[in-house]
């Protein structure tokens, strides 16, 4: 219904058009994104003059890891036009799992038996969106509720077992090597490059950007959707239980509801980092530098010594604020 | 070259019947539900009478406004997430307005409150059209705000409440089989949906919710019609917020669970997440029967940390029966 | 064109624009409707002809350019505001909210009740229950609802936007005959469509279109398709056109030779599915295209959807290449090589992918594809699928910002880029403009020449005698007749789809509109 302008009279320079820097951030989002991280930076040097060391991105960068894997969750399924509710129950049930079992089956065991876990109530997440087409948010929601119930009874089970987070969990998780270089960037790292890799040079990564833009369109062309909606919940699920490892590894004690807090912080970063709630479209690129931000302002607000209150509030209006802005952006006109 | 002679003349009266029938049916269900959950409940424990329902009405009022609230959000095609937590600001305002005040101050401070809630909506509604960021993503960032306006009022639990409004939900009404916690909801919910029901602006809620572009193209003012179903959510989170005040007697500014709570419920209710579909009525009595199966799992001596697994199962086996009917009803 | 008095303008619309990013919509549209007329509104896809419609409608809102309704300025800044001007809208896809009954749609637009029942009534469609949900009504009925609801309020300019595609001829008919009455009482019609035949059986005037702007207004008189078709292919345009209509016709006498001596490569026995489809058989050779003619809802729905993989049959047998097959997915018929062409491309698009992600889709389809892309590979069969089809790739990033032909051309390319043997087409032309037309029959004749087997519904019948070597027509679920394309013409098409047996008489008015088509 449109006819493309700038063929017949030559066109200005592309760099200086507000249209090449709408595009610029509708295909790279994370440009501004990292703009903004920047900012955040330089803010942080006038509020707090000579914070900023090796020690201090080591901290942050180590706080935003488990969050950054957490998120990875929330973009993938965001992808497809989902959402994982559950990876705050599903990730306690790993830390929690695991901790419970190293006392008696050690370490190597335990972390199997909680991945295996968290795999399966992925697998059930991806059965009830995939095969029974039940509303991704209402199942994952209800899934949580699950695995939260059946924690709850096993932690009354395993009360006399005692748990205890060992020490490779501690130090992949939590460590740092040199005074600032986190371990559990060791593991994140080919994680992320993984991810991002699938996303972009992969069948499988092509299907979860298909199904999210044009399901109907995804079916005609011959993709069997419930395989890739079982196959992507359970690499969820799977995904939420490394965070939930990494988790216990920094706080080295583990709850049931260790990670419940970070779940809405996880799509936060995922919105932030530029990933359609709608499907479709978005990066993994985008969603690390998201976690790095939150992980940034949480610690400001905290260094800050805001009250929780206030705290909580600057988060709000700063995801708010992001997406209106990131909206306003990419919107077509 | 059939189409034209598809619609019929005037149906008869039984067919009128059969239509209500059929377009009810999920509320229907719910009652027959409700009524065997309550039988089940009586024949698990022979001493559960009006006490117990008393106490199951006063147990589901606060999720019950919660899941009103977000039912006439979902309706008119969007969903809040901020529910729990406007619930929690309006809950520690009206506690700390009725701190050591008067008994005649706590009318003020309800009606107060009620506003607050209102412009809570308001903000919600009006962001969510200005910005046009999803409004899942927009009422999941004001939930931390709501969350942290609330501790900026009272950052432990405190406050009070006046003796009347903690009166308001305890008893019966004419009789003890009639609890006030009951008639309350209905009262306080139906003032405000029946009038507004049939009218252009209750209608455009479904028109909004059902088929968005048809309603533009009707002359629905959308963004008016948004803010408007917020505006309903933060003045239903606000009674709620109210009814958690009458529960306690204070105000706690941690937002509990009613933001996934009303989701289950209304889902439950027979409310579409799609929008433009269900009622108010079937969420709460979707609430009372989700009460009920704690109830029951108590009186069974099951731990109650299974109710939690148990309505988890149950929110998914309602949507998938639900979808299961709705593949049923659509034309081959 | 005289000018006339102003207070005979019902509507006037001048130096109309709205750009969109860098993308000019409308440069300077005018459209002058006088009181008492039926006025088409023409334009080849991508003219700006639905932006000037959304416009006028209050949907959008126009960067410059002056609107009266009747001699006086109006701001339309809303649908609400455009109804308060007297200009009331019906589109293709009816504006009922589905969840609500008719009473309560009626209601919501302050719609008196009783004209509603007296305007359906007068469109043919008998009483309708006021208490049926809207979603419960056929979408013949709705749309026809729709119109009455709009004629109820008692406009000043009714501006019908595709309202009778797809729609039952008989009831095609009553449309037209009340739209047309309007005159009577003085009102106006803005009339969009892309058939001729209606515009020539209802308008009196027509403006037209091209490029955003307003390149002229004809009498509608005998002859005036001819300077319409001129007018909204420009100079250059119509030579391309004619061009490609004479590359069509050699390569499908290239083609008929190929399809003589070749055994069936699809194999249709007694297919029943559905209310609809009763008892379909046809066979479908190599190197040929077959056209497929039938009026609205005869069940050919039905049967695409079959031989798509995306609904079973009831009853009957498929054979491909001789081998009985099963489909319970596309992916199954795509398997045996047959490949489905919606017409409807919201379908089967990803609107924001790229033009490469669109086309490269069927490639990952498979579990054992989902592995790394072999890049290179890719771009090969993705660039040659491209130049091949002609894709205009200067917004690529995003499909949604194609024009409407192209974006049909990608859904083509996608099963062109790996080699096609059996393409199932479903009216891929609707909607889009005559000059890609032209070139989607080129590009099926090549197919076919090249030995691919295609089947094409058709709703235009004079693409049987561009595009097809024969037709089968289809009525009532049923198999009637089945013709060489040479001696497919339309009366002869519209009779059969009709139902008649060859040599009976056709419904007058459908003959005398059908000859008048234009070729």
């Amino acid at each position: 219904m449109s006819v493309v302008e700038g063929t017949t009279s030559s066109p200005p320079p592309a760099w200086r058009t507000a249209d090449a820097w709408q595009r610029l951030f509708r295909e790279r989002p994370i440009v501004p994104l990292l703009v903004l991280l920047g900012a955040l930076v330089v803010l942080y040097q006038v509020v707090q003059p000579g914070t900023i060391s090796p020690n201090w991105v080591g901290s942050i960068i180590r706080n935003a890891v488990p969050l950054a894997i957490l998120a990875a969750c929330q973009t993938l399924t965001m992808l497809t036009g989902g959402i994982d509710l559950s990876v705050g129950a599903v990730a306690s049930m790993a830390a929690y799992v695991m901790a419970t079992l190293v006392p008696s089956q050690g370490p190597v065991i335990a972390i199997v038996v909680a991945l295996a876990a968290c795999g399966l109530a992925g697998l059930a997440n991806g059965i009830g969106v995939g095969i029974f087409r039940v509303h991704p948010l209402i199942m994952t929601l209800a899934m949580s509720l699950v695995v939260l119930g059946l924690m709850t009874v096993y932690q009354l089970i395993m009360v006399a077992a005692g748990s205890r987070v060992p020490p490779e969990i501690r130090t992949l998780g939590g460590g740092t090597s040199f005074g600032f270089v986190p371990h559990n960037l060791l593991l994140f790292v080919p994680l992320a490059v993984g991810i991002m890799w699938a996303l972009r040079r992969t069948g499988f990564g092509r299907l979860l950007y298909a199904v999210g833009d044009n399901e109907r369109a995804a079916r005609l062309s011959g993709v069997r959707v419930w395989q890739v909606l079982v196959a992507l919940y359970v690499v969820s699920g799977l995904l939420a239980g490394v965070a939930g490892l990494v988790y216990v590894g920094i706080t080295n004690v583990a709850t049931v509801t260790l990670v419940d807090k970070y779940v809405l912080t996880a799509v936060a970063a995922a919105v932030i980092g530029g990933t359609s709630i709608f499907g479709g479209r978005g990066g993994y690129a985008g969603t690390i530098v998201g976690a790095i931000i939150l992980s940034l302002l949480t610690n400001l607000l905290t260094v800050l010594q805001m009250p929780e209150a206030a705290r909580q509030v600057v988060f709000g209006a700063i995801i708010l604020a992001v997406a209106a802005a990131y909206t306003r952006i990419t919107s077509e006109a | 070259m059939s189409v034209a002679t598809a619609t019929s003349d005037r149906a008869p009266i039984s067919a009128t019947v059969l239509r209500v029938l059929r377009r009810n049916a999920w509320l229907l269900g719910l009652v027959v539900l409700l009524a065997a959950m309550l039988l089940l409940t009586r024949i698990i424990q022979p001493t559960y009478g009006a006490a117990g329902i008393d106490s199951l009405a006063r147990a589901a009022l606060p999720i019950a406004f919660a899941a009103v609230a977000q039912a006439v959000v979902v309706i008119a095609g969007g969903i809040d997430l901020s529910v729990g937590s406007m619930m929690a600001l309006t809950n520690v305002a009206a506690a700390s307005m009725m701190h050591r005040q008067g008994e005649e101050f706590g009318v003020v401070a309800v009606v107060l409150t009620l506003i607050l809630g209102i412009a809570l909506g308001i903000t919600n509604g009006v962001l969510v059209v200005v910005t046009r960021v999803p409004d899942i993503v927009v009422t999941l960032a004001l939930s931390f705000v709501w969350a942290g306006a609330a501790l900026l009022v009272l950052n432990t639990p405190g406050g009070g409440a006046a003796q009347w409004l903690k009166d308001l939900p305890v008893g019966g009404v004419f009789t003890e089989w009639v609890p006030s916690a009951m008639v309350l909801l209905l009262v306080c919910v139906g003032a405000v949906w029946l009038p507004l029901r049939r009218r252009r602006s209750g209608l455009a809620l479904y028109a909004v919710g059902s088929d968005r572009l048809a309603a533009f193209r009707s002359g629905v003012p959308i963004a008016r019609t948004k803010v408007l179903s917020y505006a309903l959510c933060g003045l239903f989170s606000a009674m709620g917020g109210l009814a958690l005040s009458a529960a306690t007697g204070i105000g706690t500014p941690t937002p509990g669970p009613y933001t996934l709570l009303s989701v289950a419920a209304i889902v439950l209710g027979g409310v579409s997440l799609a929008g433009g579909r269900g009622g108010l009525l079937g969420c709460i009595i979707a609430v009372l029967i989700l009460r009920l199966v704690r109830t029951d799992l108590t009186f069974l001596g099951v731990d109650p940390n299974y109710a939690t697994v148990i309505e988890g199962l149950i929110m998914v086996a309602v949507v998938m029966v639900g979808a299961v009917v709705a593949l049923r009803r659509k034309p081959a | 064109m005289t000018t006339p008095a102003p207070t005979d303008l019902l509507l006037d619309a001048t130096g109309v624009a709205k750009r969109y990013g860098a993308v000019a919509a409308l440069r300077a549209a005018s459209l002058q409707v006088r009181r008492g007329e039926v006025h088409a509104l023409l334009g080849a896809n991508g003219a700006g002809k639905s932006t000037l419609v959304k416009i006028l409608t209050g949907a959008v809102h126009p960067d410059a350019g002056t609107i009266l309704v009747a001699g006086q300025p109006r701001d339309i800044h809303s649908p609400a505001a455009a109804r308060r001007s007297g200009l009331v809208p019906v589109y293709q896809e009816p504006a009922l909210i589905p969840d609500l009954d008719v009473l309560d749609n009626l209601r919501l637009t302050g719609t008196p009740v009783e004209p509603v029942r007296h305007w359906v009534a007068e469109l043919g469609l008998g009483r309708i229950d006021m208490r049926t949900m809207a979603r419960d009504l056929p979408l013949a009925s709705q749309r026809v609802l729709d119109l009455a609801r709009a004629l109820a309020v008692e406009p000043e300019v009714l501006l019908l936007d595709e309202m009778t595609a797809a729609l039952p001829a008989d009831l095609t008919e009553r449309v037209l005959d009340v739209v047309g009455r309007q005159r009577e009482t003085g009102r106006s019609v803005i009339f969009i469509s892309h058939r001729f035949i209606e515009i020539n059986a209802l308008c009196d005037r027509a403006t037209v279109l091209r490029d955003g702007e307003t390149v002229g207004v004809v009498d509608m008189a005998p002859g005036a398709e001819q300077r319409i078709v001129q007018l909204m292919l420009g100079a250059a345009g119509a030579e391309r056109a004619a061009a490609a209509a004479v590359a069509t016709d050699a390569t499908r006498r290239a083609a008929t030779v190929h399809a003589t001596d070749a055994t069936s490569r699809l194999r249709v026995r007694g297919l029943r599915a559905g209310t609809r489809l009763h008892d379909v058989s046809f066979e479908l050779h190599p190197g040929e295209v077959l056209g497929l003619v039938a009026l609205e809802g005869q069940g050919q729905d039905e049967l695409f959807g079959v031989l798509s993989g995306s609904r079973r049959a009831d009853e009957g047998e498929l054979h491909v290449d001789g081998r009985p097959v099963r489909f319970g997915h596309p992916a199954d018929a795509i398997r045996e090589g047959l490949v489905y062409v919606p017409a409807n491309r919201v379908e089967a698009l990803l609107m924001q992918r790229s033009v490469r992600e669109n086309i490269a889709l069927p490639f990952s389809a498979r579990l054992r594809a989902w592995g790394p892309i072999r890049t290179r590979v890719e771009a090969s069969q993705v660039s040659g699928a491209i130049d091949r089809l002609q894709i205009d790739t200067r917004a690529q990033s995003e499909v949604r910002r194609l024009s409407g032909g192209n974006q049909q051309k990608v859904t083509i390319a996608r099963w062109v880029a790996q080699g096609v043997r059996t393409m199932l087409c479903f009216d891929p032309t609707r909607g889009i403009d005559i000059r890609t037309k032209r070139e989607i029959y080129a590009l099926l004749r090549e197919l076919a020449a090249n030995g691919a087997a295609v089947l094409l519904y058709t709703s235009e019948l004079e693409e049987v005698r561009l595009a097809c070597d024969r037709a089968v027509i289809i009525f009532n679920g049923r198999v009637v007749e089945e013709m060489e394309a040479a001696v497919a013409d339309e009366p002869n098409l519209l009779r059969a789809a009709y139902g008649l047996p060859p040599g009976e008489a056709l419904p007058e008015e459908a003959v005398a509109t059908a000859v008048e088509a234009i070729p």
